[in-house]
């Protein structure tokens, strides 16, 4: 059953949004600081009470303003990871994860520890926050909130505290757990590339409103959604497969659109891997190009044309399976007299793939 | 040495920590977490009995709770003996006069808990209670372990409020602090010496292991 929310209110910000989240999908509610997104994360755990909403989970009703009902936040089963973790500092590892259990919970130890050991965190339980690094207290953050055996999980910015190379991992570590996940979770970012990389779908939020829904590619492809977040990186994601690790520094991978090469990426032969590639650094060519720098020239058809406002056009590129998208210029649609349909070769520059775009493919359940 | 007057001063220590460390907890969080308009004049309020000399608090206190006064008077005819110079008298006046020392470090310390530790703990599943013993206190101790180290040190020492409310009643009211006052007009120096001696020792052993015990709690939460 999902999770089902909807807020409106006038203060302390403006709000107006429905959204659901279904068992085992991760939502990403996508927005500026500011834009109402952890406004409506406080609202599903209790936190902040709007002036009317509605928050209902498997059916049972949180918050409903309109009958009367508002649950306390311990009274609702939610995990929650916050932003800077909010460990108890006076606790351990493991006394913070045995802390969210239900009192009687039978081997609350036992269970601590392997919860630890789920979010790759093993042989530190009983280390206090304080000697533990940024990115273990976001682990034990995990763990503490799966331990309350959450209805839904809610997630708040929970890699905007931890360095780069951190994070990459993390958003591993987050992957490989979902296969763990059967409750609905909410992840509040305003990172695109992080909402493409984890969620299945997404919700954009503009000054408290829902301004675009839809699953990740859609949402990815929709340059509107984009300008409300204010970006143009405009860019698909394609799964693919480790295949070899070259001795010039690049790997080789496997995708439905045919082998692509990119700067080293981690991981054995075999791993899958999710690329996110960014439309304007796709170029679009009618016939092969030949004798050509770029190492990655991927053939296909025009799926559709989206047009902007401004001078660019997003083309929908149909490889096989998988879309690409070409952020290029009106002129050069007229040009080419690129329609939907047509054959194409899309060209894409192996540095142009960042390393932080690349990402293990979620564990098939 | 003047025993009598020793114990009667760490009995009214004793009972003043006893009957405000609930007081501090509760109203120190209360302060700490709430606003509310009148905020600012209730801390003004729990700070008056600071900066007011202790005889001008002690003359208000025995107006309020003398024989004319409806609380005098209600003491009066339950308890059948009035309630100033005497020691229930006294541990009012102490419990009143202490306020400010027994909330205000407490506040702070619970002002020192992280707003998203205790939202925390809420999600956590615990009650308001229960994140109040297990996640608040343990994290603001050591300022209530401040607030009741100051109320007791400060009761060993006060004067001026105990004479207005309590006179000099030996076993019930004569304190310390009043026995030194009345050697030293005796002009036994000795003997005021001797227990003004034990009253510092007294006070600098209950601050030392205080910050002994706060150090190590320190140490448990780093």
């Amino acid at each position: 059953m999902p999770l089902e929310v909807m807020a409106r209110a006038d203060a302390p910000i403006s709000l107006q949004a429905s959204f659901r989240a279904e068992p085992g999908e991760l939502l990403a509610l996508v927005g500026h600081s500011g834009s109402g997104k952890t406004t409506l994360l406080r609202t599903i755990a209790g936190l902040w009470r709007p002036e009317t909403a509605r928050v209902s989970v498997d059916g049972e009703v949180w918050l409903d303003t309109a009958a009367g009902i508002n649950l306390a936040p311990h009274r609702r089963h939610v995990g929650v990871v916050f932003q800077n973790y909010a460990l108890f500092p006076h606790m351990t590892a493991a006394q913070n994860v045995m802390a969210a259990m239900d009192r009687g919970a039978p081997n609350p130890r036992a269970e601590a520890e392997r919860l630890l050991a789920l979010v790759n965190l093993p042989g530190l339980a009983d280390r206090k926050p304080a000697q533990l690094s940024g990115g273990q207290q976001q682990r034990v953050a995990v763990a503490r909130a799966l331990a309350r055996r959450p209805q839904a999980l809610l997630l708040d910015e929970p890699f905007s505290a931890v360095d780069s190379a951190t994070r990459e991992r993390l958003y591993d570590e987050i992957i490989a757990l979902r296969a763990h996940l059967k409750m609905p979770v909410v992840l509040v970012t305003h990172d695109m590339n992080e909402a493409q990389l984890l969620a299945d779908r997404m919700v954009v939020i503009e000054k408290g409103r829902v301004v675009r829904e839809g699953t990740t590619a859609e949402v990815m492809a929709d340059p509107d959604a984009l300008r409300a977040m204010g970006i143009r990186e405009v860019a698909a994601m394609l799964p693919a497969v480790i295949v070899v690790h070259a001795d010039d520094g690049l790997t080789r991978l496997d995708a439905a659109t045919g082998p692509l090469f990119l700067p080293t990426i981690e991981g054995q032969p075999g791993t899958k891997v999710r690329v996110r590639i960014m439309a304007h650094e796709v170029i679009l060519a009618k016939a092969r190009p030949e004798e050509l720098s770029a190492q990655n020239i991927l053939a296909g058809t025009i799926a559709a044309i989206t047009p902007g406002t401004g001078p660019g056009v997003i083309v929908h590129v149909r490889v096989g399976d998988d879309e690409i998208l070409a952020r290029i210029t009106r002129r050069a649609v007229v040009q080419l007299h690129l329609q939907p349909g047509d054959a194409v070769h899309a060209i894409v520059k192996s540095m142009s793939v960042a390393r932080d775009h690349v990402t293990r493919a979620p564990i098939e359940v | 040495m003047d025993w009598t007057a020793l114990f009667l001063s760490l009995r009214l220590a004793g009972w003043t920590v006893a009957i405000l460390l609930p007081v501090s907890i509760l109203a120190g969080r209360f302060l700490a977490y709430r606003q509310f308009g009148a905020k600012g004049l209730v801390e003004a309020v729990v700070m008056l009995p600071l900066v007011l000399p202790p005889t001008v608090f002690g003359f208000y206190l025995l107006l309020a709770f003398g024989r004319n006064s409806p609380v005098g008077a209600f003491w009066q005819e339950t308890f059948g003996h009035q309630l100033v110079f005497t020691f229930e008298g006294l541990l009012l006046a102490s419990v009143i006069f202490n306020l400010s020392f027994a909330i205000q470090p407490a506040q702070r310390g619970f002002e020192a808990v992280p707003i998203e530790v205790r939202e925390a703990a809420a999600c956590c599943g615990m009650s308001p209670w229960r994140s109040l013993w297990r996640v608040e206190l343990p994290l603001a101790w050591p300022g209530v372990m401040t607030a009741m180290v100051l109320t007791f040190a400060h009761t060993l020492g006060e004067f001026g409020i105990i004479l207005m409310m309590g006179g000099s009643i030996p076993g019930e009211t004569k304190t310390i602090a009043i026995s030194i006052y009345d050697r030293v007009q005796g002009f036994d120096m000795a003997g005021a010496g001797i227990m003004s001696a034990t009253l510092v020792a007294i006070s600098l052993i209950t601050i030392a292991a205080t910050y002994m015990l706060s150090a190590r709690v320190g140490r448990r939460l780093s």
